[in-house]
């Protein structure tokens, strides 16, 4: 668990985590794409995150593709969010998103 | 090949025959999968449903892959009206002894463009794959109601 909480202690690397929850399944290059950060950062970042099971990585044809892993980061919910608070968090969390996204038709 | 639309790794305290049993046992998933109970022969062809509490189905498809304890695939879609648009997606588990772990790896892939099953199956997996671990390593599941993570049955 503390690789998980080194791993999000970093904003590049929660940067990383959103770019993969916004598109999963990416390649290098297309993380690096647009990102004020060079290739080899992005790596290492990277190889932090796989070592700490928030991002999993498959071979798809000759591509290394990478993927958001969020099971560790249920666990560490599991682990102090007691279970009757859920259905009560879940309606927060689901009233802030309402409220803050921007106006759309729903 | 499809590009899976999400891959989910977890590592388990467990041996790949109990973590094969896990996943193919009915009385062992009604433990962690909300109450659902996995029923098939689990042989190549045949149908794979999820049956709940009050005996009806909520999910069907059928068993694609079998080779125990190493991989297991098998497609599903929900049958309810919501989601009369989507198309049976194939689920592949694969589970990788490492030592006294199980890596566990879950890709799943082949869901209907616009479809409403991805982002209700992508809250779903997490909270599954954890109840697992715990009810494994602790012989405890999380006891995580439905509701909590806005899945409809």
């Amino acid at each position: 668990m503390d690789e998980v909480f080194k791993a999000l202690a970093d904003a590049s690397r929660r940067l990383l985590l959103d770019r993969l929850h916004a598109r999963n399944g990416q390649t290098l290059n297309d993380l690096c794409d647009g990102l004020a950060m060079t290739r080899q950062a992005v790596t290492k970042h990277l190889a932090i995150l796989e070592a700490a099971n928030l991002v999993t990585t498959i071979r798809h044809g000759r591509e290394k593709l990478h993927y958001l892993n969020p099971v560790p980061i249920h666990q560490i919910g599991e682990r102090w969010i007691r279970k009757f608070e859920r259905g009560k968090l879940a309606a927060l969390s689901e009233l802030k998103r309402q409220l803050e996204k921007p106006d759309e038709s729903t | 090949m499809s590009q899976p639309d999400f891959v989910y790794v977890t590592y388990i305290e467990t041996t790949p025959d109990k973590l094969w049993h896990a996943l193919t046992d009915g009385d062992f998933t009604e433990r962690y999968w909300f109450g659902v109970r996995l029923r098939s022969d689990w042989k190549v062809g045949s149908s794979f449903e999820m049956v709940h509490g009050d005996g009806t189905v909520s999910d069907a498809g059928k068993i694609v892959e079998v080779d125990p304890p190493r991989r297991l695939a098998y497609t599903f879609v929900n049958l309810s009206d919501t989601y009369r648009n989507d198309l049976p997606a194939l689920a592949t588990f694969e589970l990788e002894p490492h030592g006294k772990l199980v890596k566990l790896t879950l890709t799943h892939e082949g869901f209907a463009p616009g479809g409403k099953m991805l982002p209700a199956i992508s809250r779903g997996w997490p909270a599954i794959l954890s109840s697992l671990k715990s009810l494994l390593e602790t012989g405890r599941p999380l006891e995580i109601p439905r509701a909590a993570i806005k899945l409809e049955s």
